[in-house]
């Protein structure tokens, strides 16, 4: 089994008939997903991919059982999208749209708040759990069904890890990619958790960058379930160049973290694996895992 | 998208929020006549460029003339300054802003900004405003008052007049800077930013409240919906031309000072290679991007801008193809591009994930020498090396 998605998942798509998501949701039919629906506002009783487009996601959920939507908006209509899908009760929300305007972020997070609903993105490239399905943009030629979970900041470099695990023989249970806006839905430390609570997961590997606190908060549960499994961290950005900054704010209100050298010092102190470089996350796996 | 000084206070001064009186000027002669028609007493004469802590790095002058105003221009416009802020690259000074000096009693300090973790707007205030207010907040967590906002359809809102009083002990000021946040707040919305900072908002002998520095970062996401904003950017003075280029382009681009080009899709991969690079002994002649949008033209233009860099060595393409971008949609922008110069340095290549067979016979096809890695890790030594031969 796997995170977030189970055998039984449906889903649907919101945006189905546009370009991008026409490309990708075919790409996911033809992984095996259980793709079943699509919701384009003003398209609803039409046929696309095969597949019943609705005008609302009340009425996907109603008329399919899907639990699940992949949101392909364009970002001036994505906040609104993801937060019909929340009003809709739906269990999962995975958003890959980029350049999602950050207050409408806030407001998404406002509706989540209390909410029955886990949000994963946007501007993410999605969750895949080889053999199960794909929700989302990412490669899937170097996946295979194993035990590890990967959770990620960076959907480049998670299709370097995923290639690493799988020469490494060990394959992957779930990659989720948390996406690369400043405000967004389930974060790192969250994916950690789901991971070590999953029965098929026997190893983690968490892929962090600099800038943010999401590593120093995986830092901080990891101290505190002091985990069996084995976490293995890469942080990337050893030797980014210093940024241009505007006034304090920013620092004062995220309490100054976000280099890579602290996070990764965090991260150890923590008890997790550091692989050094990005060549070496599969290997450090391997290595923590005999 | 980082406003200057002198937009940001307009933008805020549009909203309610008292500024002292000002111009800004690009020549000396303009310094003196704006000195002259403003008429006061006593002038700041402030560098206008996009990163904060000026003043220790003498970026903020004092004058009580127009003729020590054109004095202290001349020693501004045009030369470079470095502030802890900058980062390493120095920030050339194209405008000053001439104002009003303007004596605090007191100095406050007010932010709004975004909270990434718990994903809300939250005010920042502090009774003890100025200069090195970070280094001061580490040793006193009771420095920075913190609020959090809520975001009610087109306000942000917030019990301004409690926040108000618990950072200005007396309450008639305290009136006011409620008054001072609630605009904020309203300017924060209203113009989709990401932040906004009012250091020091002074009080005055009299009692009256003056915003004497503000910064101002935007949401360029949000520009589609704010096209009054959007004057700012071209007014903005470019980091980069062949930055900015780049960006319409599809491709995040950054010059930096080594001579190894750097070709790569994905920001995190592009870090990652950066940090192999360097432990190799290497220098990255730029951080490369290229986003999953980009055509193969468009790839074509960024290669050129780093076969175009004469400080180049070598290039590094560490490509890695996804669901979107695919290796040979890249292995032909590097053709397009190579057809285009005549410049030849060692070119060191690594594809991996979707079509990264098909891509090195593109490149195969089109007749271009270069070595071919396994791996990140030997691509990052071979470019290394190949870049320390070059330049011996």
């Amino acid at each position: 089994m796997a995170i977030l998605v189970t055998p039984e998942t449906k889903v649907m798509c919101q945006g189905l008939t546009g370009r991008t998501a026409t490309f990708h949701c075919g790409r996911m039919l033809s992984y095996g997903t259980r793709l079943v629906a699509g919701v384009v506002p003003g398209k609803g009783g039409r046929t696309h991919l095969d597949l019943p487009v609705y005008a609302s996601v009340g009425e996907a959920k109603g008329a399919t059982g899907a639990s699940a939507s992949l949101v392909f908006v364009p970002p001036q209509h994505a906040a609104a999208a993801m937060i019909e899908a929340i009003e809709a009760e739906l269990e999962l929300i995975v958003c890959v749209t980029e350049r999602v305007p950050v207050l409408d972020m806030v407001r998404v997070r406002q509706a989540l708040a209390g909410s029955k609903t886990r949000l994963v993105g946007p501007n993410s490239q999605g969750v895949l759990a080889p053999g199960l399905g794909q929700l989302g943009v990412m490669a899937t030629v170097d996946a295979r069904k194993g035990r590890i979970g990967i959770a990620s900041r960076s959907a480049s470099l998670t299709s370097e890890v995923v290639l690493q695990t799988t020469n490494a023989g060990l394959g992957q249970s779930t990659t989720v990619g948390v996406g690369g806006d400043p405000v967004h839905g389930l974060s790192l430390p969250e994916a950690l958790e789901l991971f070590l609570d999953d029965p098929d997961t026997d190893g983690i590997i968490v892929i962090g960058e600099i800038g943010g606190s999401e590593e120093e908060a995986v830092a901080d549960v990891i101290q505190r379930r002091k985990p069996k499994k084995p976490v293995v961290a890469l942080v990337a950005g050893r030797h980014a160049p210093p940024e241009r900054r505007m006034g304090h704010a920013g620092a004062l209100a995220t309490r100054g973290a976000g280099s890579a050298t602290q996070k990764i010092a965090a991260l150890e102190r923590a008890g997790v694996h550091i692989a050094h470089d990005a060549s070496r996350v599969g290997q450090t796996m391997r290595d923590a895992l005999s | 998208m980082d406003l200057y000084e002198h937009q940001a206070k307009r933008l805020l001064s549009a909203y309610g929020i008292p500024v002292p009186i000002s111009e800004v000027a690009e020549t000396v002669d303009a310094a003196g006549q704006a000195a002259r028609r403003l008429g006061c007493t006593g002038f700041v004469v402030k560098a206008q460029i996009l990163a904060g802590d000026r003043m220790s790095a003498g970026g903020i002058r004092f004058a009580s003339t127009p003729v020590e105003v054109e004095t202290a221009a001349r020693a501004l416009l045009g030369n470079e300054l470095v502030t802890s802020q900058t980062g390493p690259n120095a920030a050339r000074v194209k405008a000053v802003q001439i104002e009003e000096q303007v004596i605090a009693r007191r100095m406050l300090y007010l932010a709004i900004t975004i909270d990434p973790l718990s994903g809300e707007v939250v005010m920042l205030a502090s009774a003890k405003g100025g200069d090195d207010i970070e280094t001061r907040a580490r040793g006193d967590s009771l420095l920075i008052q913190r609020l959090p906002l809520r975001l009610d359809g087109a306000r942000l809102t917030g019990d301004f007049a409690a926040f108000a009083r618990s950072i200005e002990s007396d309450p008639r000021i305290a009136e006011g800077v409620a008054v001072v946040m609630q605009n904020r707040a309203a300017a924060f919305v209203a113009s989709d930013a990401t932040l906004t900072e009012i250091n020091p908002l002074a009080v005055t002998e009299s009692g009256h409240l003056v915003a004497l520095d503000a910064k101002v970062t935007i949401d360029d996401n949000a520009l589609f919906r704010r096209g009054d904003l959007a004057r700012f950017k071209s007014a903005a003075i470019a980091p980069d031309r062949d930055e900015l280029e780049a960006q319409e382009h599809q491709l995040n681009y950054l010059k930096l000072d080594g001579s190894i080009g750097c070709v790569v899709n994905g920001a995190g991969l592009a870090l990652a290679t950066i940090d192999l690079l360097a432990d190799a002994g290497g220098r990255p002649a730029n951080f490369m991007d290229i986003r999953t949008t980009a055509s193969s033209l468009d790839i074509a233009h960024g290669f050129g801008l780093i076969l175009a860099n004469p400080q180049v060595r070598a290039i590094l393409v560490n490509v890695h193809g996804g669901g979107m971008q695919r290796c040979d949609t890249i292995a032909e922008g590097i053709a397009v591009a190579m057809r285009r110069s005549a410049r030849r340095v060692p070119l060191v290549i690594r594809f991996a994930g979707n079509n990264a067979a098909y891509a090195a016979t593109v490149l195969k096809n089109s007749g271009i020498a270069y070595t071919s890695a396994n791996d990140m890790a030997e691509a990052a030594r071979i470019a290394a090396l190949a870049a320390r031969k070059e330049a011996a």
